[in-house]
């Protein structure tokens, strides 16, 4: 380790966090943009769902790496090819808490709503959202980690990302580099997730905190469902 | 389209599947970066997960530690070790294994701490020891979720091998990451191919062992399940 090489080279490092946070933020925001109104769909039509997870499983099994491959053509050697490919794998993680997490509302809940003159809309966005918030976070909190995770391999197409870090630094035989291009990498992924984890705190004050670390966890709400309903 | 007529052209070109370095050798080669990975992750996650979710101890851990642990380039891991220990198995091995856990673990602990808790007393009651409760009504009951676990394990390790190539070693990578050196887009979008097929068919054949391995009663809930 040489560290008289990190402030030598901080702005190049600073400006590759960035870039890489770019990437891995925006392609998790994009995911969740189009899982919302997905999942929206999929927890009130029951049968929209089997297929579409089928889809969602299928693309999530595509290598992110092959799926820039394909884009290229399109799109060229570009953020944008990045951006689709880690959005669509997003969108895997994401869509499925979305569903789970808006069928696990109570339908006692629902029913209260709907006899207090909620519509379904203002039912929607005033009760099944907040309450689904936990679960649909946690899956942004894996889609954002993964994603600022699986940026970093964007520099294999020549798309600038913590990932040069380590490709200089293997041409160059030199571990320092390598080791600011790991750590730099998982620091950015916890930050963004610990903001997430304060944004649910925001935003569903009013659960406990020891009960939320489980609840939002998707599986243990996916599988009383699956025994459910699948 | 054109990426699909690129990675036909090239992997319909009889030249590419005969003599060293041909298709099917690095078909080969790539899954047999897969295999070992998984089989040592497996080993380690399935138990921890097992242990965590019969207990209930550490589920905190699982919680918030796993989440963290995809954080972990493998590519920068990859190269770290390389750099250290050049070729050797632990090179590629060890990153793929640390890739392959998460998945699994979680998806074991939330199998088994998923069993309804009413079962869980009913073996109890019958005087089930904890481990005949583990291994012979848990386990089953979390089959399901334990093969998603690594399912997903497998399509991470089989897309991740790719960049093995990246440090010179074999597999399907080979052809994307050389192509990409010297500018060919056809290896490029046909090894690309070829690992979405492989992935893909890893798909297919989780839904066969699916069926294979799941306990007939808790198909027949499902079933069951569903006309409600």
């Amino acid at each position: 380790m040489i560290w008289s090489w990190i402030p030598q080279n901080w702005s190049l490092i600073w400006q590759l966090t960035w870039e890489n946070a770019k990437l891995g933020v925006l392609s998790a925001l994009y995911g969740l943009i189009i899982s919302l109104p997905l999942g929206i769909i999929a927890a009130r039509w029951r049968w929209f769902y089997p297929p579409t997870l089928t889809v969602v499983n299928i693309i999530y099994a595509v290598p992110s790496l092959a799926l820039w491959i394909a884009l290229i053509p399109a799109f060229g050697l570009t953020d944008t090819t990045v951006i689709i490919g880690l959005t669509a794998f997003s969108l895997c993680v994401i869509l499925p808490n979305v569903v789970a997490g808006l069928r696990a509302v109570p339908a006692p809940v629902r029913q209260a709503a709907t006899a207090m003159g909620y519509g379904p809309t203002r039912r929607l966005v005033m009760v099944e959202l907040p309450l689904a918030a936990p679960v649909i976070i946690g899956g942004l909190r894996v889609g954002v980690v993964s994603s600022i995770s699986l940026a970093s391999l964007g520099q294999l197409i020549g798309v600038s990302s913590l990932g040069y870090l380590f490709i200089d630094g293997l041409q160059r035989s030199f571990p320092t580099e390598i080791y600011v291009g790991l750590i730099c990498v998982i620091v950015l992924a916890v930050v963004c997730d610990l903001v997430l984890v304060g944004v649910r705190r925001l935003l569903t004050p009013w659960q406990p905190r020891r009960q939320v670390a489980l609840a939002q966890w998707p599986g243990l709400q996916r599988v009383a469902l699956r025994r459910r309903a699948a | 389209m054109s990426f699909f007529s690129y990675a036909w052209d090239w992997v319909t070109t009889s030249a590419n599947w005969h003599g060293s370095d041909s298709i099917p050798q690095q078909i080969l080669a790539h899954l047999g970066y897969c295999v070992l990975p998984l089989l040592i992750a497996a080993l380690i996650a399935i138990p921890a997960g097992v242990v965590i979710g019969h207990t209930g101890r550490g589920a905190a851990f699982v919680v918030n530690v796993a989440n963290s642990w995809r954080a972990i380039p493998t590519l920068g891991l990859l190269i770290l070790l390389a750099v250290y220990l050049g070729f050797s198995v632990l090179t590629w091995l060890l990153p793929l294994v640390v890739l392959a856990i998460p998945p699994i673990l979680i998806n074991t602990y939330e199998g088994v701490a998923g069993v309804d808790p009413d079962v869980k007393d009913a073996a109890r009651g019958m005087g089930m020891t904890s481990w005949e409760q583990v291994t012979r009504v848990e386990l089953p009951i979390a089959l399901p979720l334990v093969l998603v676990g690594l399912r997903t394990s497998a399509i991470f390790v089989v897309a991740t091998a790719t960049i093995a190539a990246y440090i010179g070693l074999g597999g399907l990578g080979r052809f994307i990451i050389d192509g990409l050196a010297s500018n060919e887009y056809g290896p490029v979008a046909g090894g690309a191919l070829l690992v979405v097929v492989l992935a893909v068919l890893v798909l297919a054949l989780f839904a066969v062992l699916n069926r294979l391995v799941v306990p007939a009663g808790l198909r027949a809930q499902a079933k069951l399940g569903r006309t409600e």
